[in-house]
């Protein structure tokens, strides 16, 4: 999608450093951008995905209302909270971790500590999706279905919604991960794809931690 | 200056067209051909809505009439009744005005007004090459497709297309046993809601990255044309309210097909039958029918405001062009803008006066709901301002800038009614709602992207639409406009129902039904008066008069480029903006008109 996002640009009429006010002087309410060339107000990508995220919260923001008007309703049986789902938390947000490492990794060029760090990366992610399939699996044998009662309902929903969108962010993570295998070549390159990526998934992270917060602990 | 050229022209070298017509025409991810592909196809849908909008009319004139070869074509439909063949049953009127309202609510008024005319001005207002994302833009277009083509196989499968009404309430619409448009037809129509919001996510990303990050040089926020004001704000309606109905859909999805109760209340019964099982327990247990209706109407509100933006962006741009006369309050026209597209996120309540609501609750959404007639007012005024003593120009996009601030009134008056709970409880699902939502939001949209059509068609496709055509369109549509939809208040205060299949069935309604042939006339001229658009519009797109770069004068930035603009818009670097685009009749220039790229005058308005 970068090069996309390249063609779209327009060609910069003017060299950043001659405009009046130089490179710093953008503002895009008073004096207007400068048609997204490199020194526009915003990366249009991080902009964009930035846009997305605050789309993905409104839905789980939709979804805390509908939690908390159902709540009251007088057939909640509290499910109880399998101690693996902890592991799996853990597991996610190390694999956050893993990767702001492996950032660090690539802008010092160390090429092999990169895909060392972005495999970790990537292990802890299959830990946690492994995990979440077994935290159903154990719920289901203690006889919690997604229709046994409400809690049980909105955790299936709730889990089932951010496995959807881990699921979009390991598609692109494979995709980050195809891009980067010319870094042997350009140890430099790839630092605007991979902390795109990192963005989103350090949203999971913490969109994870959320869900859980509000299904067992709120 | 040269260094700029060469720039320019390198830059222009890698960026050509594709060739083949698959990725030229079809699977094209320029930002024209798409809004193009948009808009043709919501007119398409139109088409289709506006059939069933004239079986809905003729059942209520002339509810048990044998309509022969209206029946011998949709068997299913006219099953006939009190002995009659042919006569529509009322399953299929219920599954009529359902279809009726989704597909006019989100495939047609929320398609070609945004997705189509954003797709096709936001790059050239702004001055940009393209939009931000084109391969996600044009992902949004196939996934449009793919929801149009779910909801149009929705009356073909099964026992027919949903019948719960556009707002799809439960538990009519979360029991598949209900009414036969509750079976798969209400799936479908779930799937093709999914279809068509994955697409307006894809687009609104678009768009408020493009507005935001790839204006050209000098285009601040202030001086954009109110289009794109319109264009980003109803982008950040779409991205913050979708979701609602996003999560709404899943759970009404589990609660059909995956029994959850998350709005099925304990205790129902179906069909005389309690819903009770093996267990002897209900199967449905505690789950609320009004926790839908406001998670629907936190979407539906916005959506609304998403529909009407566009057209309120368009009759700014197009009334100021042929006033010949600067926009009046421009900063407040923004300023309004913005109050509604915010208010319409604390409102959605005055939707649910009826639903049993406290009556602080209800005096709050009210209060909230009547605050929208503030900015409403300024933007009334500001038009007739612009409008007033000006050499007013009457092309065909005019007249129709003109009816939208006619229809904006006429129907925004009786939105202040329905906004107050006391008189809503007593006008609530009758045809005064009807009457005020036809005026207000359908018309207002519809005769925006009727407007913007005629305006901007030489961008489209190089080619002036025919304006004698086009003047007979505009009056026959703007007469039986009003003529279908103004006696509707009068029906509806007399108590006749919204949705209702045989309203003759109840003593009271009985006088109604003369008022009820002359609605539904004027409807079928309403419906025919179309065929002009159409054949205007295909005929000029092939055989119109070639169109200049700027055939009505106007100031803004896509009348710099040739119609239609090349692939990337501008053959060589893109415009400089020096000023707002209002700026006409100014005294000191030489013309009447002076382009926002023109190099500052002497003596400027300051805008």
């Amino acid at each position: 999608m970068a090069t996309e996002i390249l063609d779209a640009r327009a060609p910069h009429p003017v060299p950043v450093v001659e405009r009046p006010g130089g490179p710093t002087g953008h503002d895009p309410i008073g004096r207007g951008d400068d048609g997204g060339g490199p020194g526009a107000a915003f990366d249009p990508a991080q902009f964009g995905l930035w846009a997305f995220l605050g789309t993905v919260s409104m839905l789980f923001i939709g979804f805390t209302s509908a939690y908390i008007v159902r709540r009251t309703g007088i057939d909640w049986r509290p499910l109880p909270l399998p101690r693996l789902l902890w592991w799996n938390t853990a597991a996610l947000l190390l694999s956050s971790a893993a990767l702001e490492v492996a950032r660090r990794r690539r802008t010092a060029l160390d090429l092999r500590g990169l895909r060392l760090w972005l495999g970790a990366t990537a292990l802890l992610a299959g830990l946690f999706v492994a995990g979440q399939f077994q935290a159903w699996r154990l719920l289901r044998a203690l006889g919690f279905f997604l229709s046994s009662n409400p809690h049980s309902s909105f955790f299936y929903m709730l889990s089932g919604v951010h496995l959807l969108h881990l699921g979009g962010g390991l598609v692109w993570f494979a995709l980050v991960l195809y891009r980067l295998r010319g870094a042997r070549y350009a140890p430099a390159a790839g630092g605007r794809t991979l902390s795109l990526f990192a963005t989103y998934w350090h949203f999971l992270g913490l969109l994870w931690a959320y869900v859980l917060f509000l299904i067992f602990v709120f | 200056m040269a260094h700029t050229e060469a720039h320019a022209a390198e830059a222009h070298a890698h960026d050509h067209a594709p060739q083949a017509f698959i990725w030229k025409y079809v699977f094209s991810k320029d930002h024209k051909v798409i809004g193009i592909q948009y808009y043709v196809t919501a007119m398409m849908m139109a088409l289709i809505a506006g059939l069933l909008a004239m079986l809905i009319r003729i059942q209520l004139a002339w509810p048990e009439v044998n309509w022969g070869l209206l029946g011998k074509l949709m068997p299913m439909g006219f099953q006939g009744g009190g002995g009659q063949p042919y006569v529509m049953n009322p399953e299929f009127y219920a599954m009529l005005f359902t279809m009726h309202g989704t597909i006019m609510v989100f495939f047609v008024l929320s398609t070609a007004p945004v997705s189509g005319f954003g797709n096709l001005l936001i790059p050239l207002q702004v001055g940009a090459r393209d939009m931000a994302f084109p391969f996600l833009n044009g992902l949004s277009f196939w996934t449009f497709l793919c929801g149009c083509v779910t909801i149009l196989t929705s009356f073909f499968v099964g026992a027919g297309a949903a019948a719960g009404g556009w707002t799809s309430y439960p538990p009519l619409s979360a029991l598949r046993g209900a009414v036969p448009g509750s079976q798969i037809g209400q799936t479908f129509w779930i799937i093709a809601m999914v279809f068509f919001i994955a697409s307006f996510t894809m687009g609104g990303l678009n768009f408020v990255t493009t507005i935001i990050n790839l204006r050209t040089k000098g285009l601040s926020l202030l001086r954009m044309p109110l289009t794109m004001w319109s264009m980003f704000l109803v982008a950040i309606l779409g991205l913050l309210a979708f979701p609602a109905l996003t999560g709404a859909s899943l759970m009404l999805l589990l609660d059909r097909h995956f029994g959850t109760s998350f709005f099925l209340p304990t205790g129902l019964v179906l069909n005389g039958t309690p819903m009770v099982g093996a267990n002897g327990q209900f199967v449905h247990q505690g789950g609320s029918p009004l926790l839908w209706q406001h998670l629907f109407w936190f979407l539906g509100h916005p959506e609304v405001y998403i529909l009407m933006l566009p057209a309120l962006g368009f009759t700014s741009d197009i009334l100021t062009t042929f006033c010949r006369k600067a926009l009046f309050g421009y900063k407040a026209m923004v300023g309004a803008m913005v109050a509604i597209a915010g208010l319409s996120f604390i409102v959605w309540g005055h939707h649910m006066f009826v639903s049993g609501m406290s009556p602080y609750l209800a005096m709050a959404f009210a209060v909230g709901t009547i605050l929208i007639a503030v900015p409403s007012a300024v933007k009334v005024f500001n038009w007739l301002a612009t409008l007033w003593r000006s050499r007013i120009q009457y092309k065909t996009p005019m007249l129709w800038a003109m009816g939208v601030v006619s229809l904006f009134i006429s129907g925004g008056l009786s939105g202040v009614w329905l906004g107050q709970s006391a008189p809503d409880i007593q006008l609530h699902d009758t045809f005064f709602v009807v009457a005020h939502f036809h005026l207000i939001m359908a018309g207002a949209a519809l005769f925006g992207v009727f407007g913007a059509t005629a305006m901007w068609f030489p961008k489209m496709f190089g080619r002036m639409m025919n304006d004698t055509l086009g003047k007979w369109h505009f009056w026959f549509t703007f007469v039986t406009y009003y003529g279908t939809f103004f006696p509707m208040h009068y029906i509806g205060l007399a108590g006749h129902m919204r949705r209702i299949y045989d309203p003759y069935q109840y003593e009271f309604l009985k006088s109604m039904q003369p008022l009820n042939h002359f609605i539904t006339i004027s409807a079928l001229i309403l419906g025919a008066s179309q065929i002009l658009f159409f054949v205007n519009f295909f005929w000029s797109a092939f055989k119109g008069a070639k169109a200049p770069e700027n055939p009505w004068n106007a100031n803004g930035l896509e009348w710099t480029t040739s119609s239609p603009p090349p692939h990337g818009n501008w053959p060589g670097a893109i415009p400089e903006v020096h000023r707002w685009p209002y700026e006409y009749s100014n005294p000191s220039a030489p013309k009447d008109f002076v382009m926002q790229h023109e190099p500052p005058l002497a003596v400027e308005s300051g805008h």
